[in-house]
């Protein structure tokens, strides 16, 4: 298992340098940076000083290595249209992103489970086929569209939640949390839903098509034959047998949640992560864009690895025959 | 007399499909004594599983059973609702499946998965449960039974894992086991292993066994009485010895590819020509006739031949006669 593990870590370790050079080459490649910074009056004497002080005068590969250098240390230099270190402005941010991922990924989990066992077990009636249309329509609707016709139901026509912004938010030393204020729960509720909406319907029709196949296996068969009740075999055989692959897609899905936020922060002016880069693109900041850039991409190989070790935990046949092939 | 743990009447389950209905078991009738294995013996696609199915009440939709009885312990089950059903099911009446591999949950250790039966089906606390699945464990011939409680499927070897199916079937005590193909996914060399156990199971609990094979090898072997399938119809039905040293339907002297004819000069039936007719286009008459060598008119047409119950045993209108083949040499 070690060994399994440690070969993971390190073919993580390659894509993040994959994605380190392509954040790094957006330095090279898009634009000049000394332009930006620098007003429309600067002698040559400004503009050199600059290219030194930003190590822009060393060779490429020098230049790259200080980049991961200073980037794995969460140092992404200052930000062009801010001029504040980037590091600080994403830590500021990234608060509000992760508690919003954190709570659709819950909801999608929780909904796409619990929806998927329901029209798994109960295969015919009026309900569930509606549900399995319904996630149809989840599927195809594209996010930002969701995010309007909640805003339009529940913020314009009903009045009962706030269209944008996090509502009140607590400083928990350097963590601003919403949850504990009722308008930063409200505030929540329909960013989350519209980000969790695509999720949790694919788990959904995950879970279900996972649940049917298990149900028609032989000790599901074998389990009916021995007189277990049909609560037993439904979620005690086959819940858990269903799970072990869900768990690997949904684990991943909480990194496309993040990704996804981008949409949803911009419908709902959600002061996250997203919003920043989608603000940094149209200014061309750079360093913002490739420490976002390296963030997901850490996040996303993060996910991954614990997503394999939690495979791990639940199906014992992977521990034994790792843990012997191991050592 | 002593009472059939297991009696089934004039059996018959249909499956409707677009093209018609479909018989996959036609009016088949047998008891089954207590310590008794009767062999069920037919090719592939003969019924046997959709009989033994049917008994146990796990018939999949759309098949089921449209007339017949099937009585356990002189009691009617197969109209029982499903959850009266489901007492019955690992209580009374036990299964053990052919593949060993696929037949227990991966995910549940073997302790796990025989302590939640025997606390289904028995009043019992969980330590005690625990102790009767060690003692099913050792019973079936499983070493080290205390420690290899804990372990998963996975852990065990396929002839292993056979034996924790059996323990499992036989944990809460059922008078009647249906074993379908119980050795037909093993190695040769622990076929016979399996079917040593079952049979000292069958005799020392005076359990009902009804061993489902296609291979006369187990039946000559395990079976004190054989029951022989074709199209869904019982063909011949009688004693182990009787049956194999003299066939009376041509369909199981063909099926044995046996010998006592041979010598009168007949043409050896190693192999039968043709295969089983599709339940959709069964001939009309014995469904039989069209590969059976003896077939007369009368076969092909009218009714079809006797059904094979205790009193007829071969379901032929011009059953072998052995006998007479012999003395008149
Ligand atoms: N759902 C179904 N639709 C149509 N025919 C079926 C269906 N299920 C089983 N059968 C038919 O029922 C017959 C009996 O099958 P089975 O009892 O499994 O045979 P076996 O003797 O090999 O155990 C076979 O001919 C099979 O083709
Ligand atoms: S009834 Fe006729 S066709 Fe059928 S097995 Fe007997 S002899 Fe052959
Ligand atoms: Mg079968």
């Amino acid at each position: 298992m070690l060994a399994y593990i440690l070969r993971r870590i390190f073919q993580s370790l390659i894509v993040l340098l994959a994605v380190g050079f392509v954040a790094f080459a957006m330095f090279s490649f898009v634009g000049d940076p000394v332009d930006n910074m620098l007003g429309q009056e600067r002698t040559q004497a400004d503009i050199e000083r600059l290219r030194e002080q930003l190590g822009l005068d060393q060779p490429f590969i020098v230049q790259y290595w200080r980049f991961l250098e200073q980037a794995a240390q969460g140092n992404f230099g200052l930000s062009y249209r801010q001029g504040r270190p980037v590091s600080e402005i994403i830590a500021e941010r990234l608060p509000a992103t992760v508690e919003l991922a954190l709570v659709s990924g819950f909801l999608a989990f929780i909904g796409g489970v619990g929806l998927g066992v329901f029209t798994a077990i109960r295969r015919h009636g009026l309900l569930p086929s509606f549900i399995m249309t319904a996630s149809l329509v989840g599927v195809s609707l594209p996010t930002f569209l969701i995010g309007i016709l909640l805003i339009y139901i529940f913020s314009v026509e009903l009045g009962w939640l706030p269209s944008f912004g996090r509502g009140e938010v607590v400083d928990l030393g350097g963590w601003t949390t919403g949850f504990l204020t009722a308008s930063g729960l409200k505030a929540l509720i329909l960013p989350a839903i519209t980000l969790g909406l695509y999720q949790m319907t694919l788990i959904m029709r995950l879970v279900r098509t996972e649940m049917l196949e298990v149900l028609r296996m032989d000790y599901i068969r074998f389990a009916r034959a021995r007189g277990l009740t049909e609560k037993t075999i439904n979620f005690r055989h086959a819940l858990k047998n269903t799970l072990v692959p869900v768990i690997t897609i949904t684990g991943l899905q909480l990194g496309s949640i993040i990704a996804f936020a981008i949409i949803t922060e911009t419908v709902f002016q959600w002061p996250g992560v997203g919003l920043l880069f989608i603000n940094a693109v149209q200014f061309v900041d750079i360093p913002v864009m490739a420490a976002y850039l390296m963030m997901i991409s850490v996040m996303f190989v993060g996910i991954n690895l614990i997503v394999d070790v939690l495979y791990f935990a639940i199906d014992p046949r992977l521990r034994i025959e790792r843990s012997v092939g191991g050592h | 007399m002593v009472q059939p743990v297991l009696s089934i009447k004039s059996l018959v389950v249909e499956i409707p499909t677009r093209k018609g209905v479909l018989r996959p078991v036609d009016q088949v009738s047998y008891d089954i004594f207590p310590g008794e294995i009767l062999g069920i013996v037919g090719e592939s696609g003969a019924g046997k599983s959709m009989t033994g199915n049917a008994v146990i009440g796990l018939l999949e939709r759309p098949a089921r059973i449209v007339s017949g009885n099937v009585l356990l312990s002189g009691n009617p089950i197969h109209n029982l609702s499903a959850s009266e059903f489901r007492k019955i099911r690992g209580k009374k009446i036990g299964m053990i499946f052919q593949d060993p591999l696929t037949s227990l949950n991966p995910l549940l250790t073997v302790g796990e998965q025989l302590v939640e039966t025997i606390i289904e089906h028995l009043a019992v606390s969980k330590k005690e449960a625990q102790e009767r699945a060690i003692a099913a464990l050792e019973e079936v011939g499983i070493p080290a039974a205390r420690e290899r409680i804990g372990s998963y499927p996975h852990e065990f070897s396929g002839g292993m894992r056979q034996r924790v199916v059996i323990a499992l079937a036989l944990c809460a005590e059922p008078d009647f086991v249906i074993a379908d193909e119980p050795t037909t996914a093993l190695d040769v060399s622990v076929q016979a292993q399996i079917i040593a156990l079952l049979k000292r199971l069958c005799r020392e609990r005076g359990v009902g066994v009804m061993l489902v094979t296609h291979d006369m090898g187990v039946i000559a072997e395990a079976a004190d009485r054989v029951a022989v399938m074709y199209a869904g119809r019982l063909a011949e039905l009688g004693a182990v010895r009787d049956v194999l040293t003299a066939p009376k339907h041509p369909y199981t002297y063909g099926l044995m590819g046996s010998t006592p004819l041979a010598s009168r000069g007949l043409k050896r039936l190693k192999q039968i020509p043709g295969s089983m007719p599709r339940l959709g286009a069964l001939p009309e008459g014995c469904a039989f006739s069209p590969r059976c060598d003896f077939a007369q008119e009368v076969c092909k047409t009218g009714s079809s031949p006797f059904i094979a119950d205790e009193d007829a045993q071969a379901a032929c209108w011009f059953p072998l006669q052995h006998t007479k083949l012999r003395s008149s040499k």
